[in-house]
């Protein structure tokens, strides 16, 4: 037997070797981190001893001594910083909410109008949205705050709609006025959405098993509009609609919404709306030709065509830049501090000014936003789960 | 039937001039009013979306275009341009130079206009690819550093022997708006690049800190974090060290903006088949040859658009540092309207901004859309 003469195994060099090698890399790469941080927080201590500066958390429960012009709880200068951030962080929300809402609207709808047939209108629309996505919103902000400030008096005041005026003084909208009557109503409509999902839910079950069922949208729309209609008929309409009235110099009744407020908001509402237009009309751009032949030559009528075949293709690729949007305009609702609406920002840049507490606040109002922003994220990683294409 | 000719009686088939050419068929192409009838009022639809959109421009238009230009004042005082009634554009004539320069010391404006013509330049140049190449990268350094140099008159704290040194509380206008988006660019790529390595590497601890400077800075208004450069990075500086104002506001853009590069060119990565790593792999070649050679001028290559469209987002971001008091281009114009001889222009003042940033910011996207074609000849249709 011919014995094979296998060269003994060189050992590879520990600087060759990639485990070893990598071991090192992170090893540098966390003392260097390490360094840096402890540095830092060295100096810090330093600075902040040498500045008469101390951490912690003792200002969240002193007098605030600042008023807040809006809020949607109430809040006087003797009340605490703590409370400050919170009406802040309400206004925030408020604004955020408010936007995204109106911003999805506007933006689908412009979306669709981009891709329309009439050239006219889709040339409009399309000069609206490569002239907003182009300018900064800061400065967007700034022009629809200056228009708002030169717009006429409340005597003078815009008409927008019904019951809406729109002056120098911001805004005026009808509003329901509270009363506790109201409690069962808002029960009504939370038994109602439930209700309306549940039906939703049987109503596929059933038309997946027996290929008939009746439809479920007029259902659902009756769950939700009709119950809380219905408790309210059964207290005799206890509740009123408060519509602003001009009476003397103001108006008298609704609720005003500051100008601050209204020039945030459109400013978020328009600069977002074009970027959802896009978003959208890509959307539907992507669903392939073909699908739209194959639903027609099934006979499907065009409703149909866009919410059975074209809508949940067009959803896959719309959602998650959609998402991105939404947290953009959370997040870019932090400009409310340069034209002065109260947000969470602006609550925070008064506090640190008074209390010079800059490390605390600023912690505070980034690990906000960072917590909106990875629940967002979260979510919208499962969503993608639930939507992605399922390949065999 | 084949009658046998004479040659020199050979009939030639080949026309001798040009046929007249063949109108379209009727079917296909209705004459012209008839189209455009059809295309604006073919469908009672279509007549109420033109007449919607007609009724739109009458209402605004009108209004617009006597207060913009024909009640408008182009030079003159701010007297006149009151009486007039339309817009004040004098004003804009009035603050132009400043919104150029800002505060700079007049007597020097000459080097901050030097700088702007070889920014112009850098950019014209740039623009064309015959000039895509290495030198190019080396290029806008060396341009970068002789711009710093010009304006500050010093270059990393070493004076230049014949320039007068200008702090930067006395920049302002057009120049830092340029500074802070080109300086934030070419500082944010190299680390954006490496930050995207480092998100898809399989090193935990590079993969950990890569991941949480991408997310937290995305997680955060871009507020925080001029904030944090206003406020406590000053605070972990030893004590005696102190960073200029505008630097530390460009540390933060730079952070800001590595951040969001990463994620431009962790997309290109992934869009990368996994046959070229292993490609490159099989040749041989350790990692950093392959991410140099194979991976990083294709990943880099296929999001040039994404980083454009991502550039123009952050140049609009540079606005923000108004509300750091940092004189860009938007700051120094809003301080324009402090001007007591010229109260109440400011619409006219955010018209001319607002036409700055868009001529700019259309000007990339064109731009941007152009490559995408040409860079991938055969994806267009």
């Amino acid at each position: 037997m011919s014995t094979i003469e296998t060269p003994p195994a060189t050992k590879t060099a520990f600087w060759n070797d990639p485990v070893k090698r990598g071991l090192a890399l992170q090893t540098v790469l966390v003392v260097f981190v390490l360094v840096v941080v402890w540095a830092a927080w060295n100096n810090m201590s330093a600075n902040m001893v040498a500045r008469g500066l101390i951490f912690g958390w003792d200002y969240l429960d002193r007098p605030a001594n600042f008023a807040i012009g809006e809020g949607l709880i109430p809040f006087a200068p003797t009340d605490s910083y703590g409370r400050a951030v919170i009406v802040g962080l309400l206004n925030t929300l408020r604004v955020a909410v408010v936007g995204i809402i109106l911003a999805t609207l506007l933006g689908v709808a412009l979306g669709v109008m981009r891709l329309s047939s009439n050239p006219l209108l889709a040339r409009l629309v399309s000069g609206y949205v490569e002239v907003v996505r182009n300018t900064p919103l800061l400065l967007q902000l700034f022009l629809w705050y200056a228009i708002i400030n030169t717009l006429p008096g409340p005597r003078q005041a815009l008409p927008l709609g019904p019951g809406m005026f729109l002056s120098n003084r911001g805004m005026k909208v009808p509003w329901v006025e509270w009363s506790p009557a109201l409690w069962p109503v808002i029960w009504a409509l939370v038994a109602g959405i439930i209700g309306a999902f549940i039906a939703a839910r049987a109503l596929r079950r059933r038309r997946e098993a027996a290929g008939d069922a009746p439809p479920t949208l007029p259902i659902a729309a009756a769950l939700i509009i009709g119950l809380p209609f219905l408790a309210l008929a059964a207290q005799g309409f206890p509740a009123t609609l408060s519509v602003p009235v001009l009476q003397g110099f103001n108006f008298t009744g609704g609720i005003e919404l500051s100008p601050e407020f209204v020039a945030l908001l459109l400013g978020l509402v328009l600069y977002t709306a074009a970027f959802i237009a896009e978003i959208v009309r890509g959307g539907i751009v992507s669903v392939y030709k073909g699908q739209w032949e194959a639903a027609r030559a099934l006979g499907l009528p065009a409703p149909r065509i866009m919410r059975l075949v074209i809508l949940p293709q067009a959803l896959r690729v719309i959602i998650p830049p959609l998402t991105s949007q939404y947290l953009n305009l959370t997040k870019n609702s932090s400009l409310a501090v340069a034209i002065g609406y109260p947000d969470l920002v602006h609550v925070s840049n008064t506090t640190m000014n008074q209390t010079g507490r800059a490390v605390e606040v600023i912690l505070v109002f980034a690990l906000v936003y960072l917590t909106i922003s990875l629940l967002t994220s979260a979510f919208m990683n499962w969503y993608n789960g639930r939507v992605a294409i399922r390949e065999r | 039937m084949n009658r046998p000719v004479a040659p020199d009686a050979l009939v030639h088939y080949v026309a001798s001039e040009k046929l007249a050419d063949l109108k379209p068929p009727a079917s296909v192409l209705p004459p012209l009013p008839l189209a455009l009838f059809r295309t604006y009022f073919g469908t009672p639809g279509t007549a109420v979306i033109t007449l919607a959109c007609v009724a739109i421009l009458a209402w605004t238009l009108p209004p617009f275009l006597s207060w913009a230009f024909i009640n408008a004042t182009w030079t003159g005082t701010a007297a006149q341009c009151r009486e007039a009634g339309g817009a004040c554009w004098a004003f804009i004539g009035e603050k132009f130079w400043f919104s150029v320069f800002g505060l700079y010391p007049f007597e020097l404006r000459w080097r901050p206009a030097t700088v702007l013509v070889i920014f112009a330049v850098m950019v014209a140049l740039s623009t064309q690819r015959l000039f895509w190449r290495r030198e190019l990268v080396y290029a806008w350094f060396a341009v970068l550093a002789v711009m710093w140099g010009l304006m500050g008159g010093s270059v990393l704290g070493i004076p230049i022997p014949g320039l007068e040194p200008v702090g930067t509380r006395l920049w302002g206008g057009w120049l830092v708006t340029i500074f802070l988006s080109v300086f934030g660019l070419a500082m944010a790529y190299p680390i954006g690049i490496m930050l995207a390595l480092g998100r898809r590497s399989k090193r935990p601890i590079v993969r950990a800190l890569s991941v949480t400077w991408i997310e937290f800075i995305r997680g955060v208004p871009l507020i925080s974090l001029l904030f944090i450069a206003t406020f406590i990075v000053p605070l972990f500086m030893p004590q005696g060290v102190e960073i200029d104002r505008l630097i530390r506001a460009q540390i933060a853009f730079i952070v800001f903006a590595a951040a969001y590069m990463a994620e431009v060119f962790r997309g290109g990565l992934q869009a990368i088949p996994k046959g070229q790593f292993e490609g490159a792999d099989s040749l041989g070649l350790n990692y950093a040859q392959a991410m140099r050679f194979i991976v990083l001028p294709q990943a880099l290559k296929i999001t040039i658009p994404a980083q454009v469209n991502t550039f123009i987002g952050l140049f609009k971001d540079t606005t923000l540092v108004l509300i750091i008091g940092i004189f860009d281009f938007f700051t120094t114009l809003r301080s324009a309207l402090g001007d007591s001889n010229w109260l109440g222009f400011a619409t006219e003042a955010y018209l001319y901004a607002a036409f700055v940033y868009f001529i700019a910011c259309y000007t990339m996207s064109r731009y941007s859309q152009r490559l995408e074609k040409d860079l991938n000849p055969e994806r267009v249709r």
